[in-house]
């Protein structure tokens, strides 16, 4: 296949996309279009298919129909490895591997690309750099850190191979609220510096309203809603959609008024 | 320090340094074999139960009896490499003994690599397909790294099995730590006994230790562990299989011995004898019974001592008794047709099969043969060696007196004089070259229907050696020269309980009898 121009094609790209487990479909018939560099917020509630939908992506679930085309391809016509060396996952059980240390978890892709030693060294050194870790953690082992360090190790480990895609199921679940947003925050600048294009899962409404640039809601495996956060917020015809919607601006209206009195 | 104890540590560097190459191979091709098969079961339920299932089974098997096992294995797989590629394979020693030893490693480490493979955190295999690893690289960088703690315990336990096992080795003509388990319950040697199972304990104890080092090594993460857990262990074989390597030059000649005292002090007088001609000579001794034919025809062994009685009913299969001269003619031509094997010779004396009583106990019941033991059967109890009720010999003194017993007991042949000094049985299987017949006032019963074969010790030669003019020239001279009372001499000498004699001095002292 002759080289793709870049931005011929749209970053992601789905294409009636069904997965089926027994009798539950857990993503029925999806179309969608993600361009480069956006970041997009998938919502939804428990069982609502994201994970399902997410993993489509770096073929770690094989969709029973439709197409997933990364960069134009279909994901179905590239060896798994090599899709997915390219592409960044953040695991929503974070997925350190706890016999490593920090910087072989972080190295773990470049090592499969073959990079030089040099070379890893150094992307090591500059990742605990951008994800605000200190550099001794380095021989550390997953174990000997805390939930929000891990929470960046996984960030640092997707990071490694600089991918252009970056793909991440609640990663920043299960952490305290003060520390979610900084990470929230940080991870959104890393994403406009590196140019990257974010496929985001989140439970949390005000969360994906604050970071991403786009919410596409699911329900049951389908699209339900798909819009910017602005519009979302706005209201929308499917009252369940409206409903989730309104919880961080009722939520912000009632902070003001303990603020305010 | 005591005698014994100070011949046991002289025979310590040969039995530690074959016990340990047995068991090293052993465990070390059982984790070749194990892990391969572990990752496949692990991965495939279809390959899963039948390879626990046959393992499990394997397991249940006695030990000796699945060293025991491959010799038959062995000899139909040997007698088939040599119609097809003209070569045999040995079917005693070190690869029988390695075989089974291996099988035997082989369940705790399947069991262990399979959980630990299935234990392993799903979200950990999905993170290594995720990062973009293949299924090898994933296996490789961290299945297998994250299970290791739990593949080196099935490791552990593998190893203690192997090296306790390995001793069983003996019987099969594997040298081990067994020598002294072995030769020492036959020579009633309890200083031998227990230096042979302290010596394997302690192996296992201090392979267990250095094992368990690496195993908390892998888990831990800590490489200095392992590496120094692994490199004692390295160490310590190469420096316990070294003296092997030392001294190995190849023996011209091999004798065999079976499992009891008079084979061992005969075997040292043929290994004297030779070596008196200058060969160098090495002697395998505690083969079974069955065992030592086999050995002389495959040619493992050159020369031994059988009885004549035994290799008609056992190798020729027959059921007659033409008399004493006609069994010794139709050995002679019958093994030498049938086998290759030679006839040299007897030696003077007889080891028959005899049921043996006390004195005082058989004059109180009036029984002086067979027919008078016939109508007090009944009340009596027979002790027999092990062997002794599924040999011919038995079957023919059934048929002929119609013997009953009210009881019949098995026991290892020292301990059957035991019993029958204590009145736990009153009859035994004895043999009429032992030592212990006159020194414990016995009587043998008289056999006046001639129903038990005789028992000419004779000498035999295997095949390959038939011709070697210095064997023939150095055993020549034992042809019709031990009578039975220097031979029962010699052989109380090593069984009695003071005052006791080695094999080695016992037939040093029964050379000096012999004229030529
Ligand atoms: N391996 C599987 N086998 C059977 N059903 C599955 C499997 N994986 C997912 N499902 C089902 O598919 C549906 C979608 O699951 P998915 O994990 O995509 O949900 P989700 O939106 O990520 O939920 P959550 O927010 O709780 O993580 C659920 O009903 C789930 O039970
Ligand atoms: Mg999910």
């Amino acid at each position: 296949m002759p080289k793709l121009e870049p931005h011929t094609y749209p970053a992601i790209a789905f294409d009636g996309v069904s997965k089926r487990y027994g009798a539950t479909a857990a993503i029925d018939a999806v179309t969608l279009e993600v361009p480069h560099g956006q970041f997009v917020a998938l919502v939804g509630g428990s069982g609502a298919g994201k994970t399902t939908l997410l993993k489509t992506i770096n073929a770690l679930i094989a969709p029973d129909a439709g197409v997933v085309r990364v960069e134009g391809r279909p994901t179905a016509e590239v060896e798994p490895p090599e899709l997915r060396r390219g592409i960044g996952y953040v695991f929503q059980e974070i997925g350190l591997f706890p016999h490593l240390t920090v910087a072989r978890n972080i190295a773990i892709t470049p090592r499969l690309l073959g990079w030089s030693e040099a070379d890893i060294a150094a992307r090591v050194a500059e990742l605990l750099d951008l994800v605000a870790l200190p550099r001794e953690f380095a021989a550390r082992k997953p174990d000997a850190l805390s939930g929000g360090q891990r929470q960046r190790v996984g960030v640092a480990r997707a990071l490694a191979a600089r991918p252009k895609v970056m793909l991440m199921d609640e990663p920043f679940g299960a952490l305290d609220p003060v520390t979610r947003a900084a990470l929230g925050e940080d991870y959104r600048r890393l994403h406009e510096t590196l140019n990257l294009t974010t496929v985001m899962v989140t439970h949390d409404v005000m969360e994906a309203a604050l970071l991403a640039d786009r919410i596409v809601v699911m329900k049951a495996g389908a699209v339900v809603a798909d819009d910017t956060p602005r519009a979302l917020l706005a209201g929308h015809a499917d009252p369940d959609v409206a409903a989730m919607m309104q919880t961080p601006r009722r939520q912000a209206e009632r902070i003001e008024a303990l603020i305010h009195g | 320090m005591d005698e014994r104890v100070a011949a046991a540590f002289a025979l310590l560097p040969d039995y530690l340094g074959w016990h340990m190459a047995l068991s090293a191979s052993a465990l070390g091709l059982g984790i070749l074999i194990s892990l391969p098969l572990a990752v496949l079961a692990s991965r495939f339920q279809a390959v899963r139960w039948p390879v626990l299932g046959v393992a499990s089974f394997a397991q249940t098997i006695p030990s000796l009896a699945l060293l025991a096992l491959f010799f038959p294995l062995l000899l139909a797989l040997s007698s088939l490499t040599k119609a097809w590629f003209g070569t045999t394979i040995p079917a005693l020693g070190f690869l029988p003994a390695l075989l089974a030893l291996t099988i035997y490693s082989m369940l705790p480490i399947l069991r262990n690599t399979v959980a630990g493979l299935q234990g392993i955190d799903p979200a950990a295999r999905e993170a290594a397909k995720g990062v973009g690893m293949t299924p090898l690289q994933s296996l490789f960088q961290i299945e297998l790294p994250l299970a290791a703690p739990v593949i080196m315990a099935g490791i552990r336990t593998a190893a203690v099995w192997t090296i306790g096992s390995a001793t069983l080795a003996t019987p099969v003509g594997q040298t081990s730590l067994g020598n002294y388990i072995f030769s020492g319950l036959q020579t009633e040697n309890w200083v031998y006994v227990l230096f042979g199972c302290a010596a394997s304990a302690a192996l296992a104890l201090i392979a267990d230790a250095l094992l368990g080092l690496i195993e908390t090594g892998l888990g831990k993460g800590d490489p200095r562990r392992w590496l120094t857990g692994g490199l004692v262990l390295l160490i310590g074989i190469a420096a316990g299989v070294a003296p092997l390597a030392l001294h190995s030059s190849k023996p011209a000649y091999v004798v065999g011995a079976k499992n009891f005292s008079e084979q061992y002090i005969l075997a040292e007088l043929m290994k004297y004898r030779l070596e008196k001609e200058g060969a160098v000579v090495t002697a395998k001794e505690d083969l079974g019974s069955s065992f030592a034919y086999s050995a002389l025809r495959t040619g493992e062994i050159d020369a031994y001592v059988d009885y004549s009685g035994t290799l008609w009913a056992n190798i020729l299969k027959r059921t007659d008794n033409p008399g004493r001269m006609a069994v010794l003619a139709g050995l002679g031509t019958d093994l030498k047709t049938r086998d290759g094997v030679i006839v040299l010779g007897t030696l003077g004396f007889e080891n028959a099969y005899a049921l043996a009583m006390r004195r005082d106990r058989a004059e109180a019941l009036g029984i002086h043969s067979l027919d008078d033991l016939a109508q007090h059967a009944g009340e009596l109890t027979m002790g027999g060696d092990l062997e002794f009720f599924s040999r011919p010999e038995w079957t023919a003194l059934v048929g002929a007196y119609g013997l009953n017993f009210k009881a019949k007991k098995q026991y290892q042949p020292t301990f059957m004089y035991r019993a029958l000094g204590s009145g736990d049985a009153d009859v035994i299987s004895a043999f009429s070259s032992d030592g212990r017949i006159a020194a414990d006032d016995l009587v043998i019963l008289t056999d006046p229907r001639g129903a038990l074969p005789p028992y000419d010790a004779v000498i035999l030669l295997s095949p390959q050696k038939a011709n070697d003019p210095r064997l023939r020239r150095a055993l020549a001279g034992l042809v019709g020269s031990i009578p039975v009372k220097a031979m029962q001499t010699a052989n109380y000498s090593v069984d009695r309980d003071a005052d006791k004699q080695t094999p080695r001095q016992a037939a040093l002292a029964l050379a000096k009898v012999i004229k030529r």
